[in-house]
């Protein structure tokens, strides 16, 4: 006996797709209360298995672990973990990136982009992190590392001020980026409007031109790749 | 750049040129007889009878996954060692200027990591399906083969494809100026079959995608896209996707920018909304000049590059009939046209189309012409189903700037001089 309407269109949609892969699916019927899988193949994951597996965070806080951390402990573990690529002061060594800084800077010639000057959200700090940090060896630490870390970086881009501050499970969502509001919608459909055209421009469309810029006056092509040159692997 | 690569690159640059002027002797010497000319050996070189025709060649299976001849050798993927800090952390240039057609062969597919090439043993690959859906489901990779099977070829490109070409002509060779782009057939499972088996829930509405990788990159891609075209897939181009491009699984996510496309995915998870993770904020976003940055810019504008000639393939043969090939691709679905100009942009041809013409795959164009040895600004110009015409740089940094690191898809000048050695340059 069917119990609900979402049954009867589950039943009705596999009975119609002919599929004889709909093994089982009668007895699912019967027997359970949910609707039957139309294929039958592969498991549900434990509980456990996804608790492992879980581990992404939301602006609003879902996914947070339980978990606190202080500046004063971040910034040990920075220097441990983090300052080699990304320097003492978050202002990264070399091309590694940089962390703090750059305020005030995303309409100069050179913006540069940290997580004070452009991060709209301090949960994309700790979801990144923990997914990714440290380089080469991670998903590692604690969960209490990771908040620890997280308020090390905010202070260094003084999004918090105070070294004893502790991030935790339930601040961090309340947590306001300076560039929150420095994003807008994909827009190109409206604003860039005028690049659809009915039959693009076939002659004399723009006065003569002359070169006005040059590669080679750059000259930071790899050098294996100039014409007739051989990196001579084989 | 830092001041110390532009100071090695400089040294670097002076050697070349030394080399170039080493090159052009020695072929002004070889205008003696047509096989000098032509290069090579003469003995294998008619009247005489080859080497390789007086005996054996290799038996079968001596090469039991055969690959390109050894003469081939140059054609391979390059990185810029500038550009990034670490090699685990970076991209490699699928060779545009080698290849023909619209399919890119498996082991010249750019490479783009953020923790390095996973390579993982799919006995130990498992794909969760969870969040908001009636069903949660955890597959082996022999499990999801178990699902029908679509096929379709999809031209895949890096956000930041030509990015280093905001400012200005920097990288010599389409290689590095357009090279993270390829084209590969598919063969997977139907995003859209995964999640009716797992239920979604009236509140889902997007899905977090996840990889297994040592970055563990995670993207939010929205479900009307998860349910349109999307694809969960395990071979390329007939074969087993390459670790390099997420062996055992990878999401395929036709049209949309590349970072979308998660190698070794691992997880999909449902939700109620974006989740603002790094690749779709801090990265993959575009700063426009007023300082605000679009995000969620997934689709890939139409584009197009002439991969002969260019600074990697010049034109070797002197004047006379010449060939030029190219390769056009949209996110919004098929190329209608391409244009050529050899005269950097005031006036334009229309070029052929060669080769299947695919929704959101690569599409080959040619312009035959008569070379009468004068200088040449190559430019094309495609157009897309839509109606969208490619723009042209200047039009391009109108609107966008020149800060916005991803999505430029401006019209490209090579400059081709008389003795046929071709620049990337700008024109206005």
């Amino acid at each position: 006996m069917l119990k609900s309407p979402e049954l009867v269109v589950a039943f009705v949609l596999a009975c119609l797709s002919g599929s004889a892969a709909f093994a089982g699916g009668s007895t699912e019927l019967k027997g359970e209360a949910k609707p039957a899988p139309h294929y039958d193949i592969g498991r549900a994951p434990t509980p456990e298995e996804i608790r492992g597996w879980d581990i992404d965070v939301r602006p609003d806080g879902q996914g947070l672990p339980v978990g606190k951390g202080t500046v004063a402990q971040g910034e040990k573990l920075f220097m441990d973990n983090c300052a080699t690529c990304h320097g003492e002061f978050g202002e990264g060594n070399g091309r590694w990136p940089v962390l703090a800084g750059g305020k005030g800077s995303l309409t100069a010639d050179n913006p540069v982009k940290t997580v004070g000057s452009y991060w709209p959200y301090a949960s994309t700090v700790f979801d990144y992190v923990r997914h990714a940090m440290p380089f080469g060896n991670a998903e590692t630490l604690s969960v209490d590392d990771y908040y620890s870390l997280v308020a090390y970086v905010l202070y260094l881009n003084d999004v918090v001020t105070d070294q004893n501050f502790e991030l935790n499970n339930k601040n961090l969502a309340s947590i306001k980026m300076p560039n929150e509001a420095g994003f807008i919608m994909d827009d190109r459909a409206t604003s860039e409007k005028a690049f659809w055209q009915k039959d693009p421009c076939m002659k004399d469309c723009i006065a003569p031109v002359k070169i006005t810029g040059r590669a080679t006056a750059v000259d930071v092509t790899p050098e294996d790749a100039k014409e007739g040159k051989s990196r001579g692997v084989e | 750049m830092s001041k110390d690569n532009k100071i090695q690159s400089t040294s670097i640059a002076r050697q070349s040129r030394r080399g170039f002027l080493a090159a052009a002797g020695g072929l002004a010497a070889s205008a003696l007889a047509p096989a000098a000319r032509a290069g090579g050996n003469p003995a294998n070189q008619p009247p005489n009878v080859p080497e390789w025709t007086r005996s054996l060649g290799e038996g079968v299976a001596v090469r039991p996954y055969g690959k390109p001849s050894k003469f081939e050798k140059d054609v391979i993927r390059r990185d810029v060692e500038w550009l990034t800090a670490s090699r685990e952390s970076s991209v490699s240039f699928t060779p545009l200027h080698e290849l023909e057609g619209i399919i890119t062969p498996n082991g010249l597919c750019f490479e783009r990591h953020h923790g390095g090439m996973a390579d993982i043993d799919p006995a130990d690959h498992r794909l969760m399906i969870h969040g908001l859906v009636e069903r949660p489901l955890i597959l082996t990779l022999d499990e999801l083969k178990r699902y029908p099977r679509v096929n379709r070829i999809h031209f895949m490109e890096c956000a930041a494809n030509s990015g280093m070409e905001w400012r200005g002509a920097q990288l010599n060779g389409c290689q590095f100026t357009h090279g993270m782009v390829h084209c590969v057939q598919y063969t997977g499972v139907s995003l859209r079959t995964l999640l009716e088996e797992v239920g979604v829930k009236s509140n889902g509405k997007w899905l977090l995608v996840e990889g297994a990788d040592s970055a563990a990159m995670d993207r939010s891609l929205p479900i009307e896209k998860a349910l349109d075209d999307c694809i969960v897939a395990y071979k390329m181009n007939g074969e087993a996707l390459y670790p390099e491009q997420g062996y055992p699984m990878r999401l395929v996510v036709p049209g949309w920018q590349g970072n979308l496309w998660v190698k070794w995915l691992r997880r999909i998870k449902v939700g109620d909304q974006p989740w603002q993770t790094r690749e779709e904020t801090s990265k993959y976003t575009d700063l426009l000049p007023n300082g605000k940055a679009r995000r969620f810019t997934w689709v890939m504008d139409t584009k197009s590059v002439i991969t002969n000639p260019s600074p990697q393939a010049p034109i070797k043969h002197g004047k006379g009939f010449t060939v030029l090939s190219g390769l056009a691709w949209s996110g919004n679905g098929k190329v209608k046209r391409v244009d050529v100009s050899l005269d950097g942009g005031r006036n334009w041809w229309p070029a052929r189309l060669d080769g299947p013409v695919l929704d959101k795959a690569l599409t080959r164009f040619y312009y035959e012409f008569d070379w009468n040895g004068q200088p040449l600004l190559l430019q094309s110009r495609a157009q897309d189903e839509t109606g969208y015409v490619q723009p042209s740089k200047a039009e391009l940094r109108k609107v966008r700037g020149y800060n916005s690191i991803y999505h430029n898809n401006g019209i490209q000048t090579w400059h081709v001089q008389a003795n046929g050695e071709v620049e990337n340059v700008e024109v206005a």
